[in-house]
């Protein structure tokens, strides 16, 4: 009797077990409805809620991007906010089912971590920011200057290389976060704050004096930040690949939110690919014709997600620089649609 | 001797009592005694009035009197201002404040979470105050409160499931820390029982996990919780984190818990036991009736304490990426359009937190005078 139960019971778990082996992650999504996106717990443009909850920022326009191509609607994500810590196990153990949250691609991060990376949707790089009274206007005159870094960041092993391959000394000023950083700063404890050129010009903005500082023109490392999945599920990959490109395509065919309903009728056949109106490049990737039509009536290109989060005329305030697109001498280049 | 003498028109004894001279009672007595009885204290009064006086109406100033509490960027704010930044701007705290308490849980949904609070009020009363008519009935609702609770805020059976991860703020505070507290008070006691147990089993067990769970720091139960657990479950599982959070805040907490009231147990002498013993009283019958009112008693400062760590280690889960009252502040200092606020909002934070753990701290106060009965060492 005993051995039955034990028995029914192993066979129970077993259903059970098999009953939740996982299908294609894009199956889960348009089951569930909703895309879970690993996003940041915030940071100033990319990620931040607003006073009603909504999330918003440039990464998050990303994952309504994936969502607006996967379930046609951009508001069905669900933001699962992570920390630096927690994102990559967040992602591997099927809470997220896409991460596009301010990460640095590394070589360690791509094979050890294993997640696949595809593409780069914000080139950022370290950089330095002084007071304009210091009378400094490039970072090799910054020998023997106090800095306040944060701790435990490749920020600080960057600096550290910097500042000994120029033969400069440095006293540094650990700090915790960013909100520690622009105490410390603005009360002269240091003379310099480095962290990512975007946080830099983030943190700029909430002074009460910006133009009395300057961000350096050297950029110290290579900070690629770009959007992540799970190794082994290859369409999923696909679709998040083409869901970056898509935006940074429509940008270099002049695809806008305002006028994509004009552009059905272009007579560029690479737009009426884009577009869905030839071709069946949207079923192929296992998506319906008009995925990417979608994602640029509702969120908009590379170009106005940029612009509306963290471009000139937002409080941020960044300039394009490395993010303009390869015609304009950046480094945004997106593979054909062909 | 003057006939007229005013002490001779009463009969010896009859004196009425003089009012104490002036200055020793009232204000001048009082700061005589308290403020100035030494020129040591008389330095140290006036210090502490200089430190006031260089505190206190800058605060004010800052805090009330030029704050701004209407404006809808920190620019705006500023502007406002004589100075930029010389006064808080309420107004970004004031337009998050939902935001603070209810954290991301829908809007429509939120008259669950203040229902959920209205009981929590009605369940802590007749845990609090003995004299409340009826009491022995209330306590049955105060056991189905956590279960009550959890389905006002979860869902089903009738009502639409919110997912826990939507949970933040304030309100996850107090998830967390009411549940913590009210679990692993039965949880700690069972094991500083077992502890203290002669069954070399029960021993050995108990020793075994209060020693593993106080050898750990929180955070990485928390690690463990967040990150571990899914790399030992199937995949595809998803055992929700709030409750994998929970577990492990309840177990790290029971494990302090025993220990504070294991101290209590060996206060108790033990001739109480034997007392006990003597009288034919079963083991649990001893224990409840003889060891642990005693054991308790002499307790409770040890439980507070932890109950407050407790509650402010709640904050922890920040480090895991949910979103408490501080996750919330900080996702919200990232808001362009207000950044840089930082000590309004870590000021209304402290706040809140204040006024739980010193609530929580009088509470304990008002019980030992209660129970006090009157063999405490002075």
């Amino acid at each position: 009797m005993k051995a039955t139960i034990t028995n029914a019971l192993a066979l129970a778990l077993m259903l059970a077990l098999a009953s939740v082996a996982r299908a294609g992650t894009l199956e889960d999504v348009q089951a569930r409805g909703v895309l879970n996106c690993v996003v940041s717990v915030g940071i100033a443009g990319f990620a931040y809620p607003d006073d009603a909850g909504e999330w918003h920022g440039f990464d998050v326009d990303f994952c309504r991007a994936t969502a607006a191509a996967v379930l046609g609607d951009p508001k069905a994500i669900k933001a699962v906010t992570s920390t630096g810590k927690t994102r990559f196990t967040k992602l591997n153990a099927g809470e997220g089912d896409v991460l596009w949250r301010n990460t640095t691609i590394t070589f360690s991060r791509d094979v050890g971590v294993k997640l696949r990376f595809h593409g780069v949707n914000y080139y950022d790089g370290q950089g330095f920011m002084v007071p304009k009274a210091l009378g400094v206007s490039s970072a090799t005159e910054l020998d023997g200057a106090s800095v306040c870094i944060q701790t435990g960041t490749t920020t600080e092993l960057n600096l550290a290389d910097y500042f000994h391959s120029n033969g400069m000394k440095y006293e540094a000023v650990t700090i915790e976060t960013n909100d520690e950083a622009r105490q410390n700063y603005t009360a002269g404890r240091c003379d310099v704050y480095t962290t990512d050129a975007s946080g830099l010009a983030a943190t700029r903005s909430t002074f009460t004096d910006p133009d009395n500082h300057v961000i350096l023109p050297e950029i110290i490392s290579k900070e690629p930040l770009g959007p992540a999945t799970r190794h082994g599920d290859d369409q999923w990959s696909d679709i998040v690949t083409w869901v970056l490109n898509a935006t940074i395509t429509a940008e270099e065919k002049g695809v806008t939110s305002a006028n994509v309903d004009e552009m059905k009728s272009s007579k560029d056949p690479e737009v009426l690919r884009l577009l869905g109106v030839e071709g069946n490049q949207g079923e192929e990737l296992g998506l319906s014709v008009d995925w990417a039509y979608n994602i640029i009536k509702s969120v908009g290109n590379y170009g106005e997600i940029f612009e509306r989060n963290i471009g000139v005329n937002t409080p941020i305030g960044l300039a394009r620089g490395l993010n303009a697109l390869w015609t304009d001498g950046g480094l945004q280049y997106s593979p054909p649609f062909r | 001797m003057n006939g007229s003498d005013p002490a001779s028109r009463f009969a010896p004894g009859t004196h009425p009592d003089l009012p104490p001279p002036v200055r020793t009672t009232g204000v001048i007595g009082w700061s005589r005694e308290n403020l100035f009885s030494s020129p040591f204290n008389v330095a140290l009064t006036l210090l502490g009035a200089w430190l006031l006086y260089s505190i206190i109406p800058p605060v004010l100033e800052w805090a009330f009197i030029k704050s701004i509490w209407v404006a809808d960027s920190r620019t705006e704010c500023w502007g406002e201002m004589e100075v930029p930044e010389e006064a808080a701007c309420w107004a970004f705290i004031k337009g998050r404040v939902n935001l603070f308490i209810y954290g991301f849980y829908p809007v429509e949904e939120r008259w669950r979470v203040n229902l959920s609070f209205v009981l929590l009020v009605l369940a802590i009363v007749p845990v609090l105050y003995d004299r409340l008519p009826g009491r022995r009935h209330w306590m049955w609702y105060v056991a189905a409160f956590p279960f009550l609770a959890a389905w006002l805020l979860v869902g089903g059976f009738g009502l639409p499931f919110v997912e826990t991860d939507q949970f933040g703020g304030f309100m996850l505070t107090l998830v967390i820390g009411v549940t913590g507290i009210s679990f692993s008070l039965p949880i700690g006691i069972a094991l500083a029982l077992g502890r203290a147990s002669s069954m070399p089993t029960v021993r050995t067990l108990c020793v075994l996990f209060i020693e593993f769970i106080r050898g750990v720091p929180l955070i990485t139960l928390l690690f463990v919780a967040s990150t571990m657990l899914n790399y030992f479950l199937p995949p595809g599982t998803s055992f929700d984190l709030l409750m994998r959070v929970l577990i492990m805040v309840t177990l790290f907490s029971s494990a302090y818990i025993a220990e504070v009231v294991r101290g209590g147990l060996q206060g108790v002498a033990t001739g109480q036991v034997e007392a006990a013993d003597s009288l034919g009283l079963s083991y649990w019958k001893a224990q409840r009736l003889i060891v642990l009112p005693q054991a308790l008693k002499i307790s409770i400062p040890g439980i507070v304490n932890t109950f407050i760590g407790l509650y402010k280690d709640t904050t922890l889960v920040l480090i895991i990426g949910m979103l408490d009252p501080l996750g919330i502040g900080r996702a919200s200092l990232a808001d362009a359009v207000w950044a840089g606020l930082a000590r309004e909002v870590y000021l209304f934070i402290a706040v809140f937190f204040f006024l739980c753990c010193f609530g929580m701290s009088r509470y304990s106060l008002y019980l030992e005078r209660k129970l006090d009965t009157g063999h405490a060492k002075e």
